[in-house]
């Protein structure tokens, strides 16, 4: 815009030399710049608008998609615990509670909500209303409190996942039997079961406690939430303190010479490397040369930190050099030696600024899967790690692998486990704000 | 300063002494078709035994032989899984790695179907037309090819629908593609007398023209996703996919099989071996490992018990296809004597 101002009053004068015909020219000129000035406004809003609509509708499908999940349908059953099934000797020994075959009092627990059906063919389908999970939920449930032998439990048992779906509305009656998951005499039996009471609609608290598994009524999130902890603690361990030190050393100790320059450019380019290279890296020397366990958080961290450290160091050496060298100075004036100055002026008065882009870094590797690929971190684990050496996955493979996978009932806790994850970054990134808002100076 | 040298210390302590460790869980790797399957059965083992429940990594048939074959010890895994069976060069990487006791375990059969939305009508084509729409190159007249110049299914004949050709299947990494290759597309292709004869004298062209697929966009590459491919095919009746049975069975109500030589994809059909586009799937176990590796035993009587894989198993209602009674007795034996039984 200033461009066009100054030529336009520059070509007046030469012309023919008068101020005057200098402001006529401008008035002419006006209209077309409040009109410029006025496009290039709306460009912007409309950049504003379409990326604020994209985002919105983003969260829509996804909050859609995924709210749904946080729910569960389940049945109550009544269930007589003989003990002659599950432990017939009496002894109470838990090896004896956790093998014993809940499976059967479950089916006759089933069969005994419709006496009626005889039919070996239609007993079999009846059975397929629950899901295979009810039989754990008896047997913890038998775990926990042993005195419940010979007694009558009413526990609620989840549904199968089809049925789960039919009762949200995801599956729909009216299209033709063969189409569909649930038969007809499914619906009629679950329609049947509803009237009497016995489905409920709960929180899913399973989604949030459980780990992988193949069933979607019984998959939760809770092995990829403790398997990112571990892979983030790893890589915020490592990374950290290797990026600060870096970071002071280039910024306050390092003379400026070509090879701190080459040093300067690579850590640049290094942040610009696609993570992929990361977990080929990680995979060539972390399991293949010092064999290390393949799919464990401790890998995935070390593989994570690499990618986090550039940009660790950079956001550190731009808040190293925001503190001003008046500090330094008055600090050498009263006789601080050079790390003193460091560690008790500089680096106090940086840490807003290096938190911040730590805690940004550490989202970056939150979100990341692809270098997880390479080094066995995508993979079906159901069981909870116990630590960073067991193998585990982290939340968005989770997604990924939920979002693969057949059955129609992972699509919404896919959906569920974004809005996780999201929440995490969310909060994160607000961690980060606010320790700039309150702690950071200006000078 | 310390503290830092501390924490680095503890972790490749921590770390070093993990890696001695010997490893108390199976490992798993190999064929996305497979890991449905492998992955109920993972968790049905580690919920009804005292062992860990074995972790199963997707890799692909070719990537998870590979890592099978690696040799023998803790750092590599104890089963791979596949959607073909091994081949001869893979058994010889694996002897030349010491790895030469491998069980072959076949589990049961999966059809590869040809779909398309439920908006569209269902389409009945032969595996020859089927060659015919998606070869790189097409037979003109006995002994020449040309260069694929279908762009309607009706070019290819005029039974079929006056639609454009567009099919979404997997990338040449993946199993699926190769069988459908192999099985659909060859299937077609040695139909035609010439080409069929050219099998004898010259093996490599034969393969090139029969497993060529076209390259200007009839054929789209979608991904090993076949949940994304079921969608494109929701937004887009004219299009079609190509994908495993388990993915037609769960999306019932928003895609259809067509038939294929006039059969329809059906449990049934497959199962009887009358759908001509169905593969067997295997998994191969490493017995160098069934002594060190608890479960190894387990896992695979968990797999070849008939609540898993029998007509009534839970594995059906994944989608597995599974084998005639004589065939799972033998594998299951196979299985529980860890015969090597690979013969090559």
């Amino acid at each position: 815009m200033s461009n066009a101002v100054a030529t336009d009053v520059q070509v007046a004068p030469n012309m023919n030399g008068s101020p005057r015909n200098a402001s006529e020219a401008v008035a002419k000129s006006l209209k077309r710049r409040y009109a410029a000035e006025k496009r290039f406004r709306a460009y912007g809003l409309v950049a504003i608008i379409f990326a604020a609509l994209c985002l919105a509708i983003l969260l829509v499908t996804i909050v859609g998609k995924g709210y749904s999940a946080f729910t569960q349908t389940m049945i109550r059953l009544d269930i007589t615990l003989y003990p002659q099934d599950i432990d017939p000797d009496g002894t109470r020994d838990p090896d004896v509670l956790s093998t014993a075959n809940y499976q059967k009092l479950v089916k006759q627990a089933v069969q005994d909500l419709f006496p009626e059906v005889t039919n070996r063919r239609e007993r079999r389908h009846l059975q397929e209303i629950i899901s295979p999970g009810a039989t754990y939920h008896i047997r913890d449930a038998v775990l926990e409190d042993t005195s419940l032998i010979g007694q009558r439990l009413v526990i609620e048992v989840p549904v199968s996942d089809d049925l789960d779906q039919f009762n949200k509305g995801f599956i729909s009656g009216d299209v033709p039997e063969v189409e569909r998951r649930v038969s007809d005499k499914q619906i009629a039996w679950f329609n049947r079961l509803k009237d009497r009471g016995v489905i409920i609609s709960t929180f899913n608290t399973t989604l949030f406690t459980a780990g992988d598994s193949r069933e979607p009524e019984l998959a939760g999130i809770w092995g990829a939430v403790v398997g990112s902890f571990f892979t983030m603690a790893v890589t915020l361990l490592l990374s950290f303190p290797l990026a600060v030190g870096a970071a002071v050393y280039l910024e306050e100790f390092a003379p400026k010479n070509r090879w701190t320059d080459l040093i300067e450019v690579n850590i640049n380019n290094l942040a610009a490397v696609p993570s992929i290279v990361f977990g080929l890296l990680g995979l060539a020397v972390f399991i293949n040369f010092f064999g290390l366990p393949r799919s464990a958080p401790v890998v995935g961290g070390m593989v994570l930190a690499l990618m986090t450290l550039p940009t660790i160091i950079i956001a550190a050496r731009a808040a190293l050099k925001a503190v001003p060298p008046s500090i330094r100075e008055g600090a050498f004036g009263i006789g601080a030696s050079p790390i003193q100055v460091v560690t008790h002026h500089v680096l106090p008065l940086a840490m807003p600024g290096i938190l911040t882009g730590t805690i940004i870094g550490m989202a970056q590797a939150l979100g990341e899967t692809a270098p997880l690929l390479m080094i066995g971190m995508v993979a079906f684990i159901v069981d909870i790690p116990g630590g960073p050496l067991d193998p585990s996955t982290v939340l968005p493979v989770q997604i990924y692998l939920w979002s693969d996978a057949p059955e129609r009932a992972f699509e919404e806790r896919a959906s569920a486990a974004i809005m996780v994850l999201l929440g995490f970054l969310i909060m994160m990134n607000a961690i980060a704000v606010v320790l700039r808002k309150r702690f950071e100076r200006r000078w | 300063m310390k503290r830092k040298t501390l924490a680095l210390a503890v972790l490749a302590t921590v770390a070093v002494a993990g890696a001695a460790e010997a490893r108390d869980q199976i490992r798993i790797v190999g064929s996305s078709t497979v890991y449905p399957f492998a992955t109920t059965v993972a968790e049905q083992f580690g919920k009804t035994t005292k062992f860990k429940t074995p972790v199963i990594e997707s890799t692909g048939s070719g990537g998870g032989l590979k890592l099978f074959c690696s040799g023998v010890g803790v750092e590599h895994p104890d089963i791979t899984n596949a959607s073909r069976a091994i081949k001869k060069s893979e058994v010889e990487r694996c002897h030349k790695n010491g790895v030469t006791d491998i069980t072959e375990i076949k589990i049961g059969y999966d059809g590869i179907v040809l779909a398309n939305s439920k908006a569209a009508p269902k389409m009945k084509i032969t595996r020859q037309q089927l060659f015919m729409a998606l070869a790189k190159d097409v037979p003109a007249g006995e002994g020449k090819l040309q260069p694929n110049p279908y762009k309607m299914w009706s070019d290819v004949d005029p039974s079929l629908p006056k639609t454009r050709i567009e099919v979404l299947g997997p990338p040449p990494t993946s199993g699926t593609r190769d069988a459908f290759a192999e099985l659909a597309l060859e299937g077609g292709c040695k139909k035609i007398g010439w080409i069929k004869a050219m099998k004898k004298q010259d093996k490599k062209k034969y393969k090139a023209i029969c497993h060529s697929i076209r390259e200007d966009g009839a054929y789209v590459e979608a991904g090993e996703n076949d949940v994304l491919i079921v969608r494109k095919l929701e937004a887009n009746p004219e299009a079609f996919g190509v994908f495993g049975f388990s993915f037609l069975d769960q999306n019932a109500d928003k895609v259809q099989g067509s038939l294929v030589d006039g059969v329809a994809p059906e449990f049934e059909n497959i199962a009887s071996g009358k759908y001509p586009v169905s593969r067997p799937l295997f998994f191969y176990v490493k017995k160098a490992h069934a002594g060190t590796i608890p479960g190894i035993a387990g896992y695979i009587k968990e797999f070849t018990s008939e609540k898993a894989w029998g007509p009534d198993g839970y594995l059906t209602d994944k989608g597995l296809i599974p084998m005639p009674d004589a065939e799972r007795m033998k594998y299951r034996k196979d299985g529980a004597g860890l015969n090597n039984n690979i013969m090559m």
